[in-house]
């Protein structure tokens, strides 16, 4: 696709460019002028402020050389490089194809130390020292902005290291979730949960996992909870991995257990979402990362 | 004091802008260095930075533009209003312009001083001052314009000196720079969104960006130049030729460079090419300003010794010399790949910023402050080498922990396993870097309190003395 929309900003580029090299040399040339004979340096004729003055000394000759140097370095890098209008340059060099070969050279060095595993279940790759050393790698370039060098995530990023899943932690099924990403969707309920009710569902979403609650409230929110929250996650609040709709009844908490997150989370819902990496990573260097996050919790060092 | 040979006793050069501008120089360079100092100490202490009035996002901003602008700026209108007055035997045109042009200036920076803290930006570096400052800058600059050109106009002599072709080349750039790159919609009192959009934006701003380094920090510095070295040399300039040929490459040329801030971003290929090219033959210009200025010298090196004003000056020229070598190589995109983002960029700025114009600017203000009050020298001669050592230490230890720091960080980013992942996260190259920040810091401070020297020193120069207006010269018999 062409930088310009039209010829005459090409023809404008084009002709700037090279006037402004003659420009340089035209003032090179018109200021020639050797030592005069004899070696004595005249002053220019002028004289300001008492006593400045300037001699009329020639241009030092090793820096026209630099001056020179540096204009015909200009020209070969016009010819060989893109940079006069449209005029591609003779290497046909494009800041894009260049991406692109290294891209595919870096790909070819490294495919091979990728390619021993695509067979390999993933389970014996998690079992293996040097993958696990380059899943984990690619992890820490890759996953650790989010889920953290330690893999134990923060507020809102899962923990990949205790054997609590959102979505299922077979490899298969984490394989899946790095490769297509995933979009967890809890609605907000604030239209149809508010006031008395929104309390009262707080403290029984609270009680599931042993937290202190008010009785009276839990009582009367177990009701409000089967009407609203209990198609996804469940009568009994043990979630449903097929949507990724968490458990309440255990100890792990993605967003925070206190009244005030619980109450913001039914009230205004929350948006989960993982990034799709199988562009990014291609097949081979996912099942190494997949290994590594199941080998995670998985006690797969071959110890056991 | 010189006495006037000829012409009217009573008239004399308008001094009293000048010792404004200069004595302000002092406090702003006092101020902006200070900013810096604490921004640099943010950088090391991170719990120094305190709710969003005091932290390093807003403060470095006010650091830039109050160096550049506030320090750089007083002691360019100090100075080009006292060399242009001496040099064309003429008092100021329209004085009272010129008064405006002093206050003016003083407003902006007060309103930079309290929007930017604040929040408010364009979000263009060296340019985040909102619309309604930059009205007033371009009211501010014209007038400048005016009382410099129109002094220009009613010169008693045929030829224009050339320390005067380049500050007016600064001034008439600077506004063409400042009016096309803050164009902009407002959106409300203290909101605009600029007239240009996506890449073009990027473009416009880092051919404002790099041409006020070109123009504001170096054209009009090289005015100074011209006119302080050879008067404090007491020699004639080297080569008149060689001032022709760099005056018009330097400023034909900066006027491409921008793009090599670009390199490897959106920016067609084509102009990042361009912007290279040019920048590398950015080079002979710039040193013709060095080499003009050294060899001015020539068959007065022994003035070194014993002139720490001279030192200022001279030192001065071989940082410009230095930077303006390493900024062309910058440019180069390979050797870009690795600097760009890094520590290095600093350092390179700081090569420029203070080794070239905070000491050129220091030295020029220590050759007027005595002339603005009727006074032979400074108070303490002494301090000023005190000072010049402050400052060259500072420096050096600025730009080396910079250097180092900045190769590291490229080579930390670009490290790569066998396995093609990256070898280094993000955090571990700023954890390395710590150690030469501190350095960084230290050597800032060196710098600062260099500046405390001064101003103590120009204090005992000028209290309990009467501004001193010179009487104007006439010009020379070739002239008459």
């Amino acid at each position: 696709m062409s930088d310009f929309i039209n010829d005459f900003w090409n023809i404008y580029v084009v002709v700037l460019v090279i006037a402004s090299l003659l420009f340089c040399a035209f003032i090179i040339l018109s200021n020639r002028a050797s030592r005069p004979k004899g070696g004595v340096v005249e002053l220019h004729g002028h004289q300001w402020d008492e006593t400045l003055a300037e001699w009329n000394n020639p241009l030092p000759r090793w820096w026209v050389w630099l001056f020179w140097m540096t204009i015909a370095f200009a020209i070969v890098y016009l010819i060989a490089y893109p940079g006069l209008g449209r005029f591609g340059g003779q290497l046909n060099w494009t800041s894009a194809n260049a991406y692109e070969r290294e891209v595919a050279a870096a790909d070819a060095k490294v495919a091979p130390l990728f390619e021993r595993y695509a067979q390999m279940d993933i389970k014996l790759i998690a079992a293996d020292p040097e993958a696990r050393a380059m899943g984990e790698r690619l992890f820490l370039n890759n996953c650790a902005q989010c889920h953290g060098t330690d893999a134990r995530g923060s507020r809102g990023f899962p923990n990949l290291t205790d054997s609590d899943w959102l979505y299922g932690g077979d490899p298969e099924t984490i394989k899946a979730s790095i490769t297509d990403g995933r979009n967890a969707m809890m609605p907000a309920f604030s239209s149809m949960i508010d006031g008395e009710q929104l309390r009262d569902v707080v403290h029984y979403v609270r009680s599931l996992s042993g937290l202190t609650v008010d009785s009276m409230r839990q009582q009367r929110g177990k009701a409000v909870f089967a009407a609203n929250c209990a198609a996804c996650h469940g009568a009994e609040a043990h979630g449903n991995p097929v949507m990724g709709a968490p458990s309440l009844a255990d100890s792990t908490w993605l967003y925070g257990s206190t009244e005030a997150i619980i109450t913001q989370t039914v009230s205004r819902g929350r948006n989960g979402h993982m990034p799709a990496h199988g562009d990014l990573l291609g097949d081979d260097k996912i099942r190494l990362v997949t290994a590594y996050v199941w080998g995670l919790s998985n006690n797969a060092t071959g110890a056991h | 004091m010189k006495t006037a040979a000829m012409g009217s006793a009573q008239a004399t050069y308008d001094y009293r802008v000048v010792r404004q501008f200069a004595l302000m120089t002092v406090v702003w360079g006092i101020v902006g260095m200070l900013v810096g100092v604490v921004i640099a100490a943010q950088l090391v202490w991170p719990e120094l930075n305190y709710g969003e009035w005091f932290h390093f996002g807003r403060l470095r901003p006010l650091h830039t533009n109050a160096v550049i602008f506030a320090f750089g700026g007083c002691a360019l209108m100090a100075t080009s209003f006292f060399v242009v007055q001496r040099t064309c035997h003429t008092r100021l045109f329209a004085p009272w312009l010129a008064e405006f042009v002093f206050w003016g200036w003083q407003l902006v920076i007060v309103l930079a001083a309290i929007t930017l803290p604040m929040g408010y930006t364009q979000g263009k570096e060296y340019a985040e001052l909102e619309w309604p400052i930059d009205i007033l800058i371009a009211v501010v600059w014209v007038a400048y314009a005016v009382v410099f050109f129109g002094t220009i106009a009613k010169r008693k002599t045929t030829h224009i000196y050339v320390a005067n072709w380049f500050y007016g080349a600064f001034i008439i750039t600077v506004a063409l720079l400042h009016i096309v790159n803050s164009a902009a919609i407002p959106a409300g009192f203290m909101k605009s969104y600029s007239a240009y959009a996506g890449v073009q934006d990027a473009m416009v701003q880092w051919w404002y960006g790099h041409n006020a380094v070109g123009f504001f920090l170096t054209a009009g510095f090289l005015g100074m130049m011209y006119y302080f070295v050879p008067k404090q040399a007491e020699r004639p300039v080297y080569s008149y030729r060689l001032s022709v040929v760099h005056f018009w490459a330097l400023i034909f040329t900066y006027m491409w460079a921008g793009p090599h801030h670009l390199h490897y971003t959106a920016l067609p290929d084509w102009t990042q090419s361009v912007g290279m090219v040019f920048s590398l033959i950015l080079l002979a210009p710039s040193w013709g300003g060095m080499i003009n200025g050294i060899m001015t010298l020539s068959g007065a090196w022994h003035k070194l010794r014993t002139d720490p004003i001279l030192k200022f000056l001279i030192t001065s020229l071989s940082f410009y010399g230095m930077s303006t070598f390493e900024g062309p190589m910058m440019s180069i995109k390979t050797v870009n790949a690795l600097s760009h983002y890094t520590d290095w960029t600093i350092g390179h700025v700081h090569s420029g910023a203070l080794g070239w114009v905070a000491m050129i600017s220091i030295g020029s203000i220590y050759y007027l402050i005595p002339r603005l009050f009727g006074q032979e020298k400074m108070h303490s001669v002494p301090a000023i080498s005190i000072h010049f050592w402050m400052s060259t230490l500072g420096v050096v230890l600025y730009i080396a922990s910079m250097w180092i720091a900045g190769v590291m960080q490229g080579m930390m980013w670009r490290a790569i396993n066998d396995d093609g992942t990256l070898t280094y996260t993000f955090v571990e190259s700023v954890k390395s870097s710590y150690p030469f920040w501190f350095i960084r810091f230290v050597g800032g401070a060196l710098f600062l309190s260099g500046m405390f020297v001064m101003a103590w020193n120009v204090w005992k120069t000028i209290a309990g003395q009467k501004p001193y207006n010179a009487p104007v010269l006439a010009p020379a018999a070739a002239h008459a």
